[in-house]
């Protein structure tokens, strides 16, 4: 698909914006290709700080940074191990929660509601990604925190019986409270991408389907679904990725401990919170260095997350796709 | 609204601030909520001030009473203009804030920019002489002191502050009774319920329900929680071999919040909840908060009176000997700590040295008036003194002028 819009070589387009755009081509392209560069340069660069910044870390504490979870700044023992799960476990709950919220308020909006609630509600979802992650932090502990630990923790463990995972202490903060909070924030992404990889599927397409018959259900699920898989998968990974590296909101709702969880009240830690919580006052040995290769850490994870995407995107599409340039 | 004006020495009211204190307009929702936390306070203090005066015409004068109480006010006001820049700590910002921008409009010749971005941070762009002073809740280390590129290093207690152990107990009023160990164990996790042994011993008569203890702890690294676990380690050996001391620990129980807002609203929130907090936050949002033994057998509230008692007791503190966490004393408070500026002895600047100086000098002496209404505890004599003694070693780029004129 050609993204461009006015063609120099077409006839009929003016002859400054001819001359505008094929004299100086040269030069045009040299530009766009350091503008281009610049951003590849700042990965880079900041890779390299990091690395830089890390080594010491990385060279005192070994392999076994990665694999344990004692996280010590007065006895200088760091291992990073609890802030990668906690951060795994809480991505993979707030995505739990948000695809199938986050799917049907796509469908939702690109086809059951009525043409003239499409633009408000789709503008009040995207409203959602205004909000300072700050606020939803505050609100995450100031509002509902004593909701669960009141009503809804009560409730999960009267339906369940309080078995695992809904068992321990209810005191609102933790792991669940992280990926609710996380889940209503990553909403707008999912959604508002979703929605419009839906609305790009071919209306020929849709209406044949109707045309043999098939119910609104089935259409859904046979047709639309299906042509956008791509793109969906390529929201659902820009989501995954704003969840690896919520930062504030989380460290204000998930109890920061650095321990292995073991319900889903149990309090956490992540990669971003631990940074947030501890960069500006780091000053004790190795401290600051393990807490720049957690960064290091983090940011390959969320590399990985986004190649794991990429593949799964480039598997899908090999069928039929919308949206793959989304990745 | 003249808030903020009661030691404005020169000033006749010809200008008229508009806020209690400036905020800074990039402050963070934790900072703005303390300033918010604050504000009513310093704002209470003035009314109380006021009403006390009998004279009409007060209001236009407000400065006169206060500032003839403190000889130092008027006599410190003499620093030569420039900009100085600080950086660090953002336990003392309040209180930074609210004096350099007096100071400034006393004296408009000098403002100081202070970046709190933390003891770590300022103690970095100190070292790497990115400013013109530092600040950090615990003093900075020979390992630090190491690595500072301006040569010798002098640190001066600029702010004192205690922390306040307050509780969420359904039936129970403040006064709790608490010994050093007691919290310790709390801490550690060994006492685990409120009806602990431990506990009813120390308070016969209290109605101790049998509810698990929610244990509440600071998330970020901060001087609050270093006092916190200097006095734990001082006062129990189990908490000194374990955890031990620092501005962040690997804490053997309990939730984690962010700063002292985080804690003291999660201890409002949850009942059976226990936490530390800076003195202000429990005085200014009326906690219920226990009275804690001190080194003399006493049990003693936390107040602006008994941490300046506990800190009077160690008139020679120094940057390495700087805890005074469970001194002696009937009337002290055990959990208490200082907060330090850090400046290079020798200033490669005379005027800017010298304006430095000046302005510290002011904020160890009439400044802490202005820590006084936001809650902090104003530094005992003997401390300010020592404060001026040190800022008295600055000297300009020979090396031998002294940069603070002795009045």
């Amino acid at each position: 698909m050609s993204v461009t819009t006015i063609d120099p070589l077409r006839p009929g387009t003016s002859r400054g914006l001819r001359r505008f755009l094929e004299v100086p081509d040269g030069a045009y392209r040299g530009v766009l290709a350091a503008v281009a560069a610049l951003f590849a340069i700042l990965l880079l660069a900041f890779i390299a700080s990091l690395v830089i910044q890390s080594r010491s870390a990385f060279a005192h504490f070994g392999f076994s940074f990665l694999t344990t979870h004692k996280w010590d700044p007065v006895h200088a023992h760091f291992g990073a191990l609890a802030f990668i799960v906690g951060t795994l476990e809480t991505t993979v709950i707030a995505m739990v929660i948000a695809i199938p919220i986050g799917l049907g308020c796509a469908l939702a909006l690109a086809f059951a509601v009525p043409r003239r609630l499409q633009v408000p509600l789709g503008t009040a979802v995207e409203l959602l990604a205004a909000v300072p992650s700050v606020v939803y932090g505050l609100w995450g502990l100031l509002v509902l925190a004593p909701w669960m630990r009141q009503y809804i923790e009560p409730w999960l463990g009267h339906i369940t019986g309080n078995h695992f995972p809904f068992s321990g202490a209810q005191i609102g903060t933790g792991l669940l409270l992280a990926g609710i909070v996380l889940s209503i924030m990553v909403l707008p992404t999912l959604v508002a991408i979703s929605r419009d990889v839906l609305m790009a599927v071919s209306e020929t397409e849709i209406e044949g389907a109707f045309a043999l018959g098939a119910t609104r259900w089935q259409v859904m699920r046979k047709v639309v679904i299906p042509s956008a898989r791509s793109g969906i998968l390529g929201a659902t990974t820009l989501a995954t990725g704003r969840a690896l590296g919520e930062t504030i909101a989380v460290t204000m709702v998930i109890g920061n401990t650095p321990a292995f969880a073991h319900s889903l009240y149990s309090t956490s830690a992540t990669m971003a919170s631990v940074i947030a919580n501890e960069f500006t006052e780091a000053t004790e040995p190795y401290h600051l260095a393990s807490l720049v290769a957690v960064g290091l850490l983090l940011m390959a994870l969320s590399v990985l997350v986004n190649l794991a995407a990429r593949l799964a995107v480039r598997s899908v599409s090999r069928q039929r796709a919308i949206g793959v340039g989304l990745l | 609204m003249s808030v903020g004006w009661t030691l404005e020495p020169t000033q006749d009211g010809g200008r008229s601030p508009v806020r209690t204190f400036p905020v800074r307009p990039k402050c963070s929702a934790r900072r703005a909520a303390r300033a918010l936390l604050v504000s009513p306070l310093a704002f209470g203090i003035l009314l109380a001030a006021c009403s006390s005066s009998s004279s009409p015409t007060t209001t236009t004068k407000p400065s006169t009473a206060a500032a003839s109480a403190d000889p130092y006010a008027t006599v410190d006001l003499h620093a030569p203009a420039g900009t100085l820049s600080g950086a660090g700590s953002t336990f003392d910002q309040p209180f930074f804030t609210k004096a350099f921008f007096l100071y400034n409009q006393a004296d408009s010749g000098v403002s100081v920019n202070y970046a709190s971005v933390g003891s770590g941070g300022g103690i970095a762009q100190f070292q790497a002489t990115t400013v013109n002073f530092g600040a950090t809740d615990v003093p900075m280390s020979p390992l630090d002191i190491s690595k500072a590129t301006g040569g010798q290093v002098l640190q001066v207690p600029i702010a004192l502050g205690g922390e306040a152990i307050s509780y969420n107990l359904p039936g129970v009023a403040k006064g709790l009774k608490l010994t050093g160990p007691v919290i310790a164990d709390i801490y550690l996790g060994t006492v685990k319920t409120w009806n602990d042994p431990e506990i009813k011993n120390l308070n016969p008569g209290v109605n101790l329900p049998s509810n698990p203890i929610e244990v509440d702890h600071r998330a970020d690294g901060s001087g609050t929680t270093y006092i916190f676990t200097d006095y734990l380690a001082k006062i129990s050996p189990a908490w000194a071999a374990g955890p031990g001391t620092g501005k962040s620990v690997a804490w053997p129980v309990g939730v984690g919040e962010q700063g002292n807002e985080g804690v003291a609203g999660y201890v409002k929130d949850t009942p059976y909840s226990i936490g530390y907090v800076e003195l202000a936050y429990a005085l200014q949002n009326n906690f219920t908060y226990a009275q804690v033994k001190n080194a003399a057998g006493q049990y003693v509230y936390p107040s602006l009176a008994s941490v300046a008692a506990d800190a009077a007791q160690k008139p020679n503190i120094t940057a390495v000997d700087f805890s005074i966490t469970n001194e002696p004393g009937a009337t002290s408070y055990p959990i208490s700590g200082y907060s330090w500026v850090l400046v290079y002895q020798l200033q490669k600047d005379q005027g800017l040295g010298t304006t430095l100086v000046d302005v510290l000098d002011w904020l160890s002496h009439a400044g802490q008036q202005q820590a006084a209404t936001l809650d902090y505890v104003p530094l005992p004599a003997n401390i300010q003194q020592l404060a001026r003694a040190t800022l008295l070693q600055v000297t300009g780029p020979d090396g031998k002028t002294q940069l603070l004129k002795t009045s």
